[in-house]
């Protein structure tokens, strides 16, 4: 064990999948031109008046419910009173004392099936900002589209103790936002951004190490890569003196994998939060938190659970599936309607060719071509030996392709296994006839001359002979 | 008369440039209007809720449905530079973009 123990919080800020901002009524779409998606309240303009959009709570409700957080009855929103280009207010609408839920946790799942509690400091809601890009020519251009965007900052405690641990935790919380249907969180429209803060102290030491924010995390790997980056370099201070570690806010670099300090005014931050005078507190009944609960679908943990105590499929198994809830709906389905009743034969199909398919992004599993049932019925055809398991794969593909079921394209494409026995006998015998150097040899013991034997069969029978039966037949046959 | 080190501070967080003259008179006038408010230092108000907002209203919300955002020419008339349809703007260090 390490004479050192890393420390890790991270900072998640989720995009809402309301129709509207959090509090004006314009519509926001990723991509959309410059500056088309604004109106006086996200500009700023003078004497216009912000107006929350309830739904965005809702949403904010639904995440505090999901992850085991006590949702408030009173919130209010305060200004938090910063400058730059992207925020015209020059203030921020956030939550500061009063956010609507406070506490909960995500349990994170290791390999070997433990898990840890990693425990949720807070969540509110806030507006995002816009959009700078800076000029090399100096200067920088600003699109305010984003500005109003209701977001979500789901702050953790510093429960982490690993890199691995941090990308654990943003896997679990992504899928259980996604599950709840309250964000595509897709880092790459910027959906989910995520900061992570991280210090090295001596095993044992109560006090933290000096903190480090970093930014610039574009990617889950990302996140995991930046902090192994920052833990050896904190390490190798702690050990050999190396450098100070000072507290400051460092961007990840993607291409060299390294984090360098963020050039920025060396001021301390003194946001002046106060209380929002543009928007009236807001009260949480009873009643819409219950209404809300109700609508909260099987969480991701729970699906696993099911899956491994009602099918008996492994936990790794159960967690490709859920992966997506309708690819876990998708392979129930099939189960119900496989009549041998055999859930990790179904399992082993969904998670390796099923999602295969839609990794390749041609298909979804809502529209997906091979309805379960028809997945059963491919699964009932291999395991009576009617078609081969390469023979079972290429069917696959045809029922991808054409939409039909399995004995329709299996017959169509002459791919059914011959395991008749009456007529592979005969190809059996004549294959008998024709290698006696074989059937001496395996007379003597030499089992692999068997070989020979059954590819003269499937040369017969042009690669359609059950194996299984064939070396049954030679073994009967050469025992006569 | 208030700190003139807070003077200061705020000037900066407001991005105030002040020559000596209003600073001096700032250091005087907010020393008034703190020692003003702080007559409130004389009441009790050991039972009294905080009060975080001027009126009794609650739950001013609208639903979640979009209206016609105003048109980019429309919304960009007040900008003292561009480029195409974006805000142009000087550049900025740091911040929490």
């Amino acid at each position: 064990m390490s004479a050192w123990e890393t420390i890790i919080g991270l900072e998640v800020h989720v995009q809402l999948d309301t129709a509207t901002k959090l509090f004006c009524r314009c519509a926001y779409e990723y991509g959309g031109q410059p500056n088309t998606q604004t109106c006086p309240v996200c500009l700023a303009l003078p004497g216009a008046l912000p107006v929350l959009n309830r739904e965005a709570l809702r949403l904010g409700i639904r995440t505090a419910l999901a992850v085991g957080a006590d949702v408030a009855t009173h919130t209010k929103f305060d200004r938090k009173n910063y400058f730059y280009p992207d925020l015209p207010k020059g203030y921020q609408i956030s939550q500061f004392d009063e956010p609507f839920c406070s506490g909960g946790a995500i349990t994170i799942e290791f390999k070997d099936g433990s898990t840890k509690r990693i425990g949720i400091t807070r969540i509110h809601l806030e507006e995002d900002a816009g959009k700078s890009t800076h000029r090399d020519t100096g200067g920088s251009v600003v699109d305010l589209n984003r500005c109003g965007v209701p977001l979500l900052e789901i702050v953790s405690e510093p429960d982490m103790r690993s890199p691995e641990e941090a990308y654990r935790y943003l896997t679990a919380l992504k899928l259980t936002l996604r599950y709840i249907g309250v964000s595509d969180c897709d880092m790459e429209k910027g959906s989910l951004r995520c900061d992570a803060n991280v210090s090295v102290r001596p095993r044992g030491q109560e006090a933290f190490g000096t903190k480090v924010e970093i930014k610039n995390l574009n990617s889950f790997r990302n996140v995991q890569r930046a902090l192994e980056f920052e833990v050896a370099r904190h390490t190798a201070a702690l050990e050999h003196g190396s450098e100070e570690i000072v507290q400051q806010t460092r961007l990840f670099d993607a291409t060299t994998g390294e984090t360098r300090p963020m050039r920025s005014k060396e001021q301390a931050h003194d946001y002046r939060y106060f209380p929002e005078p543009d928007v009236p507190p807001v009260t949480i009944a009873g009643d819409e938190v219950e209404a809300i609960g109700a609508t909260l679908p099987e969480l991701p943990r729970a699906k696993v659970d099911r899956l491994a105590t009602a099918h008996g499929l492994p936990r790794y198994d159960g967690w490709v599936l859920a992966e997506e809830p309708s690819v876990a709906d998708y392979f129930e389905e099939a189960v119900a309607a496989d009549a041998a009743n055999d859930p990790k034969a179904v399992s082993n199909w969904v998670t390796n060719e099923v999602k295969r398919v839609l990794n390749e992004g041609t298909h979804t599993i809502d529209a997906f071509p091979i309805p379960s049932g028809a997945l059963s019925g491919l699964i009932a055809m291999q395991r009576d030996g009617a078609v081969s398991a390469t023979q079972a794969k290429e069917v696959f593909q045809g029922m991808l392709e054409t939409g039909d079921d399995a004995p329709t394209v299996a017959k169509a494409r002459g791919l059914e296994q011959l395991s008749d026995t009456d007529a592979l006998e005969t190809a059996v015998r004549a294959a008998i006839d024709a290698c006696p150097k074989a059937v001496a040899d395996v007379r003597a013991g030499k089992e692999k001359a068997k070989g020979a034997i059954v590819g003269h069969v499937m040369k017969q029978t042009r690669g359609k002979a059950n194996p299984g039966v064939v070396q049954q037949l030679i073994d009967r046959v050469l025992a006569e | 008369m208030v700190d003139p080190s807070v003077v200061d501070s705020v000037a900066a967080l407001a991005r105030l440039d002040l020559d000596p003259a209003q600073r001096e008179r700032l250091i005087s006038d907010l020393g008034k209007i703190l020692a003003h408010i702080e007559m409130l230092d004389r009441v009790d108000t050991t039972d009294v809720p905080i009060t975080s907002h001027p009126l009794d209203a609650t739950d001013v919300d609208a639903a979640d449905e979009p209206i016609a955002s105003l048109p980019v020419a429309e919304g960009l008339r007040n900008a003292p530079d561009r480029e195409g349809d974006l805000f142009r703007v000087p550049p900025v260090l740091g911040g929490d973009g």
